[in-house]
């Protein structure tokens, strides 16, 4: 079981800076994230634009200001659950709560904050009826161990980077490679399109376009995709299918914690805290909602800053704490570093 | 500068008649938002970059719209339910010539 002081449910910008807020009161933070990265919408959707409300920079890569809350958290050594979803959570007589992840991970803290944006990135999937009678038996959304591939045939689908990217990888490791999409043309950046036609020239891939996956044949697993091209259908033997339409957001099993919920954001105080209707969750970011909300990243910058002091009393209720500027009381990583202002160099004049 | 009328059918198939300003730079995404006529974090998820294509459209009535530019072109073509009059709706702009424009939104996935 992690143990930890805040439990911080999504890794996007949010729950990055929550850290370094807790880290200032000493409370140490655990982040879980669905991604296999950190960064949320920022580092998923739009690393490579520019964000310009951030105050203080007038320009930055969405990927640097991640990168940058990154180096601005190391001091205070969160822990981080990546590439699993928190599905439920347990609240426990002494009233800290206990959260596990899909894949059985626990974690146990008295704060819980969510600061899940839009939701978990769930896979795309496209709409063939029996897609997800063969879940797990053949079809896979995410890449998770590249080589359950080896010796096999796999038929990937999509028109994206991670299809280009993808199907390039495999060419080393299955038996064969087939990439289908609906153009002929694709999104991905240049050279992985260029490194598609050459491994396509050398008969390494076999592209299928414009054509589209329809349906799905096996009867214990995946023995063939339907492929429909033009006016013609037709069957291809394969073991796996992976199908990569990208990632949409959903609030997934959050929404049953038994929160309450209003336009798929969870409600909170807004005024005090932002503490939802169970005491001990807060919820900030993206993902809460309260009269005249903005989903911005300086909003969850300042909300997950009042949400640490706020845990900070309901975890030592008898403790006095002042807030302290970081220039003045400098910052005291759980590492030993410390960042403190220079003082005044004194010297007497004879 | 005049407001224009636009016929959005809903997800569930209901059909809303909405003003929609042309003096706002406003797209039409941001007016199915506006209008909360689909549920938050289901429609404009890229906030309207042609990356997502959660704001497709079908463009029902016989409008002139303004040609697809390549990245909503190829987005479509990464899209599901796509059809011959499917639209990212946050491409298509508010203007008065688009004035008893009807689209219907695309199922959500
Ligand atoms: C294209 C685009 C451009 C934008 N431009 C700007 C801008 O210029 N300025 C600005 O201020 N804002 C901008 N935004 C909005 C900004 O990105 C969001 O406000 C910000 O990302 C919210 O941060 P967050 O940490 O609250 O949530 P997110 O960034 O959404 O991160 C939430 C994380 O939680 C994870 N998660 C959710 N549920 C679970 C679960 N159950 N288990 C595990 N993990 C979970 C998700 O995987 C995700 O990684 C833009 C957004 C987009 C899409
Ligand atoms: S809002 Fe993402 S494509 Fe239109």
């Amino acid at each position: 079981m992690i143990k930890t002081d805040i439990l911080i449910i999504g890794a996007g910008p949010t729950g990055l800076f929550a850290v370094f807020e807790a880290g200032l009161l000493k409370l140490k933070c655990h982040l879980i994230d669905a991604l296999p990265q950190a960064g949320g919408q920022c580092t998923e959707i739009y690393p490579k634009k520019p964000i310009y409300d951030i105050p203080g920079f007038p320009e930055i890569l969405a990927g640097d200001l991640v990168n940058n809350l990154m180096k601005q958290i190391e001091p205070f050594q969160p822990g981080f659950t990546l590439g699993e979803r928190a599905n439920t959570i347990e609240k426990l007589e002494d009233g800290t709560f206990v959260v596990t992840t899909d894949k059985g991970t626990k974690h146990h803290a008295p704060i819980v904050a969510i600061a899940g944006g839009l939701g978990s990135f769930e896979p795309r999937k496209p709409p063939i009826t029996n897609l997800s009678d063969f879940e797990d038996k053949g079809v896979e959304y995410i890449i998770r161990n590249p080589e359950i591939y080896r010796d096999k045939n796999v038929v990937i689908s999509g028109g994206g980077d991670s299809a280009l990217d993808w199907s390039i990888f495999l060419t080393d490791v299955a038996k064969s490679v087939t990439l289908v999409h609906r153009r002929n043309e694709f999104r991905g950046a240049l050279d992985s399109v260029e490194k598609v036609q050459e491994l396509k020239n050398l008969g390494k891939i076999e592209l299928i376009t414009p054509a589209e996956v329809i349906g799905l044949v096996g009867n214990n697993g995946l023995e063939e995709v339907v492929i429909k091209q033009g006016d013609e259908v037709f069957n291809r033997e394969c073991d796996h299918f992976i199908p990569l339409f990208g990632l949409s957001p959903k609030l997934g099993p959050i929404a049953d914690w038994g929160l309450e919920i209003e336009k798929n954001a969870i409600k909170v105080n807004n005024a005090l805290d932002y503490q939802t209707n169970i005491p001990g969750i807060y919820a900030i970011g993206d993902v809460n909602t309260y009269p005249g909300k903005l989903k911005l990243i300086l909003c969850g910058f300042h909300e997950a800053t009042l949400m640490c002091q706020s845990a900070y009393q309901r975890i030592f209720p008898d403790k006095r704490y002042v807030m302290k500027y970081t220039t003045v009381g400098g910052v005291e990583g759980f590492d030993g570093s410390k960042k403190e202002a220079p003082k005044a160099v004194i010297k007497s004049i004879d | 500068m005049k407001d224009i009328k636009v016929t959005i059918v809903d997800r569930h198939g209901v059909k809303h008649k909405v003003d929609a300003p042309t003096d706002m730079n406003m797209n039409l995404m941001e007016i199915v938002r506006s209008y909360e006529l689909a549920p938050e974090g289901t429609i404009g998820i890229c906030g309207g970059m042609a990356m997502c294509a959660s704001c497709q459209c079908y463009v029902e009535s016989p409008h002139q719209l303004p040609e697809m530019s390549y990245d909503e072109d190829l987005m479509l073509s990464e899209a599901f339910n796509v059809k011959e009059n499917s639209r990212l709706s946050c491409q298509i702009f508010i203007k008065e010539e688009l004035d008893g424009l009807e689209v219907e939104l695309a199922p959500e996935v």
